[in-house]
């Protein structure tokens, strides 16, 4: 690392109530890796019960925002604000976890402040003092790599893609109270109505080491599926025609216009691989595919193909991988 | 109401896609096609269109010269004018650099007769970033509601309902405004003989980034904020193994997982 960064890294503190998500530690451990001060932002309240974690992790300052409201959850004003922090503390990189949500605040973060931005992006790293990030395109069958030009340097890197690491030395986050008016940044959406999701008692779906899904091969019986999920410790999943048929939440759609996955281990159960379900896994470590027709496109990127009947494979490997698990 | 639509044409996501070594799309021409996710979002616009008598659709595309078969696309459906914004210049652009071309060209269209709305896709299948609504939204001052999966105007105000990962929520915004749509929006139609036999009587306007009147300079890739510096086909995998259930399949997914310690 020849020429180190002239500002602080800042992370955008994704939180659930005062817990920060799994996915905040994997971006700490990126930021760490530049050599510069790592710095938080978070909106909202909780922070107390999250500086335990923080300092385990090493951030030296959070930027606390408040005064938002609901306005935070929409893209222009919490960008606007992103914006500001990353001014005023003059940071060079800007790392937030690649959710829809989180895309279209660092665009806006962007826009405001003519940053570079790369978002879905798999690794991240510092090269010669400049910000580089990695990349799969098309349907996960193409490695790119971008150098982000700007003096900010926005990256969104997807949950799951480095191993979090704690701090060497835990810090002591000092909390700076940031405070911006929503208003006259020029006209924005209202949020009318917002529903949180209950949380799954199963691992997040795009932060999951291990993914099962089922398709319309399940024909609307999920249950082998989430067996194995569960034996394996992992996130259940599914493609379009699955959440289409109602037969489980649209959160849970895989692919290009559902959330996309890198776990260490996916499972497919009566899916055929379109390509629009591919993209959203086809990065994952280790591909497994169980479906009874030969032909399907999905055993080309299978590592491990069982051409069989989902509804016996399923359970067998359930009791098998308990039996052995004692 | 007028309303324009924001349509790109992309590789098709059933070739083989491959990327240069300057980081660029390589178009051959010929597979290219209109983005699936901009027919969700010309349904959109032609399905508002219908609740309002007398509105008017506008396509509008940034892009190379065969991206003028998008706007021919669209036309099909049933848009009713189309432009197509052609320049040298804009080869390279990044998101930024895009949404400044669609904004003035948006703004053009808004000199004829004032736009309410401006409808995209979720993203567009080549780069998959949804990055593009937003900033575009951003440029012309609009709010911007994303992600719809249901959408309608009402008295001067459109509503959405969008599905995140952690949450569904409800946006509303008085108009103008821009939404971009989800692939849950509609169903979109297959353009009928009649569609297809109107769409050959419309011209597609071409405009040039000087008739805009935006600086060259700011966009393609001398404006780029980013740079691809490699681009590499993923490596195949090797050692794949297929088997067919002889009734033990389940023992042997079982032992493979253990062997490659996945569990
Ligand atoms: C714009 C657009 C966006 C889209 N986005 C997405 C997306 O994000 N995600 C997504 O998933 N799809 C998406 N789709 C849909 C996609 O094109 C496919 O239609 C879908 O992925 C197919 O789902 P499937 O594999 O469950 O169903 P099918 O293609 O019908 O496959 C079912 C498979 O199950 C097998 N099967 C049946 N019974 C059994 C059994 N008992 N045991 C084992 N195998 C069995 C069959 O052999 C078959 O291969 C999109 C489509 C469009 C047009
Ligand atoms: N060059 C372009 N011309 C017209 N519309 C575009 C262009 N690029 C992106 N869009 C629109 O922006 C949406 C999101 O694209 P993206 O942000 O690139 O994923 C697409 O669905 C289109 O509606």
């Amino acid at each position: 690392m020849s020429a180190p960064l002239s500002g602080p890294v800042l992370v955008l503190l994704d939180h659930h109530d005062d817990a920060v998500r799994p996915s905040v530690l994997e971006l700490l451990t990126a930021a760490r890796s530049f050599g510069a001060p790592v710095h938080g932002v978070w909106f909202g309240d909780g922070l107390e019960g999250a500086l335990d974690a923080l300092a385990g992790a090493g951030v030296e300052q959070v930027h606390r925002v408040g005064g938002l409201g609901d306005a935070a959850h929409l893209a222009a004003p919490a960008g606007d604000a992103v914006a500001e922090v990353a001014t005023l503390a003059r940071a060079s990189a800007l790392l937030v976890t690649s959710t829809f949500e989180n895309k279209e605040l660092a665009t806006r973060v962007g826009v405001r402040t003519r940053a570079g931005v790369v978002v879905d992006a798999d690794d991240v790293a510092l090269e010669d003092g400049r910000v580089v990030a990695e990349k799969t395109v098309f349907a996960g069958t193409w490695t790119t790599r971008c150098v982000v030009t700007t003096p900010l340097a926005v990256v969104a890197l997807k949950a799951g893609s480095i191993q979090a690491e704690p701090a060497p030395a835990p810090s002591t986050p000092q909390v700076v109270d940031v405070h911006v008016t929503p208003s006259g940044q020029g006209r924005v959406a209202t949020l009318v109505e917002r529903t949180e999701r209950p949380a799954s008692v199963r691992p997040e779906l795009s932060e999951a080491q291990v993914v099962v899904a089922g398709g319309r091969g399940t024909n609307g019986d999920f249950s082998a599926v989430e067996e194995l999920a569960d034996v394996l410790g992992g996130a259940v999943g599914a493609t379009r025609v699955a959440t289409d048929e109602g037969w489980i939440g649209h959160d849970a759609q895989i692919g290009q216009t559902g959330v996309t996955v890198a776990p260490r281990l996916y499972i497919g159960a009566g899916i055929s691989g379109a390509v629009h379900h591919r993209g959203g896994m086809q990065a994952s470590g280790t591909i497994v595919a169980v479906n009874s027709d030969p032909e399907s496109p999905i055993f080309e990127i299978a590592d491990f193909g069982i051409v069989g009947d989902l509804f016996t494979v399923l359970p067998q490997a359930a009791a098998e991988l308990r039996r052995l698990q004692g | 109401m007028r309303i324009v639509v924001c349509v790109k044409h992309v590789p098709d996501i059933q070739s083989d896609r491959t990327l240069g070594a300057d980081g660029r799309v390589v178009r051959d021409g010929g597979d290219g096609t209109l983005n699936e996710l901009d027919e969700n979002a010309v349904e959109a616009a032609l399905e508002l269109a219908a609740t309002d008598k007398g509105s008017e659709v506008v396509a509008l595309t940034v892009g190379p010269p065969d991206a003028e078969d998008a706007a021919r696309r669209a036309l099909q459906m049933g848009a009713d004018a189309a432009v197509h914004v052609l320049d040298d210049a804009v080869a390279g652009s990044d998101v930024f650099a895009t949404a400044t071309v669609l904004a003035a060209a948006i703004r053009r269209v808004g000199a004829a007769g004032p736009v309410d709305l401006v409808v995209t896709g979720m993203a567009a299948l080549d780069g998959l970033t949804s990055m593009l609504p937003v900033a575009l939204a951003a440029e012309l001052d609009l709010p911007a509601l994303t992600l719809a999966a249901e959408v309608a105007v009402d008295g001067g105000a459109v509503r959405v309902r969008r599905e995140l990962d952690s949450a569904s929520e409800v946006l509303s915004a008085p108009l103008p405004a821009l939404v971009s749509v989800t692939d849950q929006a509609n169903e979109p139609r297959y353009p009928n003989f009649k569609g297809i036999l109107a769409a050959r009587k419309k011209r597609v306007e071409v405009l040039t980034l000087a008739d805009l009147g935006v600086d060259p300079a700011t966009v393609g890739t001398a404006g780029a904020r980013t740079q691809v510096v490699g681009a590499a086909a993923r490596p195949v995998r090797e050692n794949r193994v297929l088997v067919t259930d002889d009734g033990t399949a389940g023992l042997k997914l079982a032992a493979y997982l253990v062997e490659r310690k996945l569990v």
